[in-house]
């Protein structure tokens, strides 16, 4: 396909498209494209999520439909001189969606301005936090839109090859990009020769084999690279000497998918969305306690309360609201009191937790915050690479400490413990896991510090989850009836007939099974 | 050059230079524990994996890692932070957490760099005791104990075994708190390609891996009423005396001589001895196969752990080393075929000591090629030089104010040829100092070939051979082993004769030798010293030493001859490449 071939194609691809979606009571006609119908989908704003769920993945047409390939074609009929391309790109204030918010236009000029025989472009697609799937779904459902993105990054940088690192346990994402990276190359938006001119641009799947440590770029340069995914001390930056001891830039899928956009619209019409730190929209997964699970595309800045809220339809069950949290097990839990901050990178970091990936685990009152902070230790302990020492046995011990007062064997100073401990690991990990490990102990710490003192000092668990620290009890309330006893599993309640029965503690397991039974509601937990 | 500041001391660097460096300048001492730099052989271990050096940067609130993080214009940092005091604690502190404390019983206690490094960080107790790693002993192989429930996962052997060495049997394997380093499928040693060079003991902070110990063996045969007999090899000298304080590059031959004799050997012999006559072997063999013209070029093989590595590395090429045994093995099958005969002993009878500054030498001694058709091994026992002196010690000997005595008669007389066989270049210099005067018939004016000394990874040179010339090469480490095998085997670089060690610098760096905890002017002392040796010695070149001769005269006939062969020679065996 030449420039010509690709503008004919467009309308025709179109005509195509519109004929399949019509009637279809799922989508609904937005602007000069579509939407997905409801109010679910009506209150976000989706940009990279434009095309999810309404065009068909596994046909380049439908891409090409909405004016899939036309920034790169664009750029290439126009011949726009890469610096440029670079300067597009920092103009639009691009921040990396993996994690740290890097801007991409910087990444990009590092790599464009560095002299090398050969560039790289990686395409970070390995996912890896508890409940987040926003990348998942972008590869699933539009990947020639991260594909585009690529291609225009190594165009602007100067590289001829590139590499999605893709989980091995997102098998459709990968049988998607496969079929996408083959139509692509057959119709040479992709390969040698892209679209008739010089630029070249071969793309290759790697899948990463399960470690969650190998989304950190050094780690992911090193897997590539055949060997063990471990993070590497950074003497010299990736866009300088990254994969193979060459200039590399790592952008991660959802940044890469913001990119065909920024060139089609313009940067002012990326930056007239979002917050003026951080601009566009972010893809949050919303899960947890909440009543519309799903993933979310709204604008930076937007207060989470209006995300919760406003699309998510609040807490599940009308419960209450304790705590969300962000970032994955690199981020922090933010309580009540900041339901308003509008959520930008900023932002969150001010408030002791980060975007990560855009993962949202929303907690209500019946989640234990020591319990939470257990649970992401437990992923950043199995997760760890194992190399440096605050990592390795710092948050081993932190795993522990948790342990310790969850089961009610703990004492106050074991609090001044986990956080002295819990700042140096931050403060001297290798690489940014690390770094962030100890994120969910600091700040539900901070915020929960009354849960952790009712843990370690009372022994007691207020959400009543840590089972340690509950006990069932029958209180004056109870008549005698005997139902208790008769379906307790482990025989453990005992009473007279007619007269109030009691519970063993010793072989109580905790089941729950006489509270349900119970017909006065005479057990309770404690 | 940049400017910063270290403790608000002001201080001008060039670019590249390290903070650790910049410190070390200013007379501040940043405490280290993963770090390794090799300087003179160019090997840093590159981990940055311990984190006890961090040091704090004004205003920030991550650490910078002083050992790894090059100084950059206008830096501010501090070394004497309570931020960076308590961070460095914790960080010796974790690694205690996960370490055991027996360091009365350890075979490190007063040599293990964790036990210096929290002396020194003042470490009372340990506030997050936990879980430990537990992990099997791998005692498999004779030369090499591994035991990782002391690893502290520094990765200087894995830098040494896997970077340096090219054999790659170390790696880390697991991940998170379950992360050791481990071998290929969890191997055994003695299963693996596994070289036994000694290199990652040799750089090991703790008793993590460790010698295999045969001090008590030697104990028991000196109890024995056995004939036992020692030899020790050349490098062992110039290092033996750094144990007992004494300075690096001391030359203690007489003062070990007159301790073995102390410990109750019935002969105190020189592994030189049989230096010389690896010689006779060595440049008869190489004359031979120029003058024929084949199996060039001729590859020296007294370094069992070279020998190993070609034997899993290159079995495409396993024709072209010498087929001559080492030296103490040499010196082993002449000790019990000719000495049993003139002591009128049954070889059954004799032990034979080693003591070598090579743990590889173990696993040697145990090779069933270097053993009589009876099963009668050549060498008995080997131990190291760390082993001699643990056992001087133990005899509580003032070692330093020992008298000197002379080695027993006979076995006991070497050249200078023979004392640089323990120095990387040196059993080549003293092949050609043969060799040239068989090929030409001349009198060779300068015995010191020059180009071929140092610490170099790879010496080249062509030396003038009569109307010839010979192209030789020296490598020592197992990396520049490969590079030059490599570009044989390509046909890229075409030599005559090629000497190889495994030990960066030769056997005076061996994996048995005093530890040296990173510092290569000690291995650059004790090469000096073993060149010192040769220019003291009157013969220099061993087809003139005197016993030498007589022992051909008397037993072994021609060199190179038949009774040589089946003495003094020994086959090669193909081994799996992992």
């Amino acid at each position: 396909m030449n420039f010509q071939e690709l503008r004919d194609l467009q309308p025709i691809a179109r005509k195509k498209l519109d004929e399949r979606l019509a009637g279809n009571p799922d989508v609904e006609i937005y602007g000069d494209g579509y939407r997905l119908s409801g109010d679910y989908f009506r209150r976000q704003t989706r940009v990279v999520l434009r095309n999810s769920d309404i065009i068909d993945p596994l046909n380049i047409e439908e891409y090409i439909a909405m004016d899939g390939y036309r920034a790169l074609a664009d750029i290439l009929e126009k011949e726009i001189s890469p610096a440029n391309v670079v300067e597009t790109m920092i103009e639009a204030k691009l921040r990396g969606r993996g994690g740290a918010g890097f801007p991409a236009g910087r990444k990009w000029k590092e790599a464009h301005d560095y002299d090398a025989e050969r560039k790289y472009v990686i395409c970070n697609a390995d996912e890896g936090d508890p409940g987040a799937y926003m990348d998942r779904h972008i590869l699933e459902s539009d990947p020639h839109a991260v594909l585009e993105g690529m291609a225009i990054a190594a165009y602007a940088i100067g590289a001829d090859y590139g590499y999605i690192y893709v989980r091995a346990e997102y098998p459709i994402a990968v049988k998607r990009l496969r079929a996408a990276i083959a139509q692509a190359e057959e119709r040479k938006l992709l390969g040698d020769n892209i679209l008739g001119t010089d630029f070249c641009f071969h793309l290759e799947l790697r899948l990463g084999a399960g470690a969650f440590v190998c989304g950190e770029a050094t780690a992911m340069i090193e897997s590539i690279e055949g060997r063990r995914g471990m993070p590497r001390f950074k003497r010299h930056r990736t866009a300088h000497k990254g994969l193979f001891g060459m200039p590399t830039i790592v952008n991660n899928v959802e940044t890469l998918a913001n990119v065909a956009g920024i060139y089609r619209n313009g940067p002012e019409w990326f930056k007239s969305i979002g917050t003026a730190g951080s601009p566009g929209t972010k893809v949050f997964a919303l899960v947890g306690k909440i009543a519309e699970p799903g993933l979310v595309e709204v604008p930076m800045g937007t207060p989470l309360r209006e995300i919760i809220y406003n699309i998510g339809g609040g807490i599940k069950d009308n419960k209450k609201f304790k705590a969300v949290q962000t970032g994955g097990p690199s981020g922090g839990c933010i309580p009540e009191q900041f339901l308003d901050i509008q959520v930008d990178f900023d932002e969150l970091v001010r408030i002791g937790s980060i975007m990560g990936s855009g993962g949202m685990v929303i907690m209500d009152e019946d989640d234990c915050m020591v319990d939470i902070a257990r649970f992401f230790m437990e992923f950043s302990v199995e997760e760890s690479c194992g190399k440096c020492t605050p990592c390795r046995i710092g948050n081993k011990r932190i795993l522990e400490l948790l342990n310790k007062i969850i089961h009610g064997d703990g004492r106050e100073r074991d609090l001044d413990y986990l956080k002295e401990l819990s700042l140096v690991i931050r403060d001297t990990s290798l690489c940014g896991l690390g770094q962030s490990a100890t994120n969910p102990v600091l700040s539900t710490l901070k915020y929960f510090e009354d849960e952790y003192k009712a843990h370690a000092i009372d022994k007691k668990c207020p959400a009543g989850v840590c089972k340690a620290l509950k006990h069932y009890y029958i209180s004056d309330a109870c008549v005698g009836c005997g139902l208790c006893m008769r379906n307790c599993p482990t025989n453990c309640i005992s009473g007279e007939p007619r007269s109030k029965h009691t519970i063993n503690q010793e072989s109580c397991v905790q089941c729950g099974t006489c509270v349900n039974v119970c017909p006065v509601k005479a057990i309770h937990v404690e | 050059m940049l400017h910063l500041t270290i403790n608000d001391m002001p201080i001008l660097v060039r670019k590249g230079t390290t903070i650790l460096e910049a410190a070390k300048q200013l007379n501040i001492k940043i405490p280290t524990l993963c770090h390794l730099d090799l300087h003179d052989f160019k090997i840093v271990n590159e981990s940055v994996s311990c984190r006890v050096c961090v040091v704090e940067e004004v205003g920030k609130d991550k650490m910078l890692t002083a050992c790894s993080t090059p100084c950059r214009e206008g830096m501010n940092i501090r070394t004497d932070s309570i931020k960076v005091i308590k961070a460095r604690r914790m960080m010796v502190e974790l690694l205690l957490s996960n370490h055991p404390t027996d360091c009365l019983i350890c075979p490190k206690n007063g040599e293990c760099e964790l036990q210096a490094l929290a002396a020194d960080v003042g470490i009372k107790t340990i506030r997050y005791p936990g879980a430990r790693t537990v992990t099997k002993v791998d005692r498999s192989s004779k030369s090499i104990i591994r035991d990782m429930s002391k690893c502290i996962l520094c990765k200087r052997c894995e830098t040494m075994c896997s970077t340096v060495q090219t054999v790659g049997t170390l790696t880390d394997v697991g991940r998170g708190f379950d992360t050791v380093v481990g071998t290929l499928l969890a191997k055994p040693m003695h299963e693996t390609s596994c070289t036994f060079c000694g290199q990652c003991l040799a750089v090991c902070p703790t008793a993590a891996l460790t010698e295999v110990n045969n001090e008590d063996k030697v104990w028991d045969a000196l109890s024995s009423s056995k004939t036992v007999i020692v030899q020790t090899a050349p490098a062992v000298r110039v290092a033996l005396g750094e144990i007992f304080g004494m300075a690096p590059g001391t030359d203690v031959t007489g003062k070990m001589v007159s301790a073995l004799r102390a410990m109750g050997f019935d002969r105190v012999y020189d592994t030189n001895f049989a230096a010389d006559v690896t010689i006779i072997e060595e440049a008869s063999e190489l004359v031979h196969r120029l003058t024929h013209n084949e199996n060039l070029p001729l590859l020296t093989s007294c370094c069992p752990s070279w020998v190993k590595f070609i034997e899993h590395n290159y079995g495409d090429m396993l024709h072209i080393p010498s087929s001559c045994k080492s030296p103490h093995e040499m010196f082993g099958s002449i000790a019990k075929t000719y000495l049993a005969e003139k002591m009128g002993i049954d070889p059954k009878d004799m032990v034979v000591v080693s003591v070598m500054p090579c743990v590889a030498k173990k696993y040697e001694s145990a090779r069933p090629e270097l053993a009589s058709e009876e099963g009668i091994s050549d060498v008995d026992i080997v131990i190291t030089t760390r082993e001699l002196g643990h056992m001087l010690k133990d005899l509580s000997l003032d070692f330093p104010n020992l008298p000197d005595s002379d080695f027993d008669d006979f076995m006991g007389e070497s050249s200078g040829a023979a004392s640089i066989f323990g120095t990387s270049g040196g059993v080549l210099e003293a092949a050609i100092r043969t060799a040239y005067e068989w090929v030409t018939g001349d009198y060779l004016e300068s015995l010191d070939f020059t180009e071929l000394r140092g610490l170099k990874g790879i010496k080249e040179a062509i030396i003038p051979l009569g109307d010839k010339q010979l192209r030789v090469a020296v490598s020592s480490g197992l990396g520049n082993a490969r590079k030059l095998l490599d570009s044989i085997r390509s046909g890229e670089a075409q030599y005559d004769a090629i000497e190889i060690m495994a030990c960066p610098g030769g056997c005076i760096d061996g994996g048995g030798q005093p530890y040296t905890h990173g510092d290569t002017e000690i291995i650059q002392k004790r090469m000096n010293a073993i060149y010192a040796n040769d220019r003291k010695k009157i013969i220099r070149q061993s087809h003139k030493n005197p016993q030498v001769k007589k022992l051909y005269d008397e037993f072994l006939g021609e060199p190179y001859g038949e009774k040589a062969h089946q003495i003094l020679h020994t086959t090669y065996t193909l081994r799996p490449k992992i």
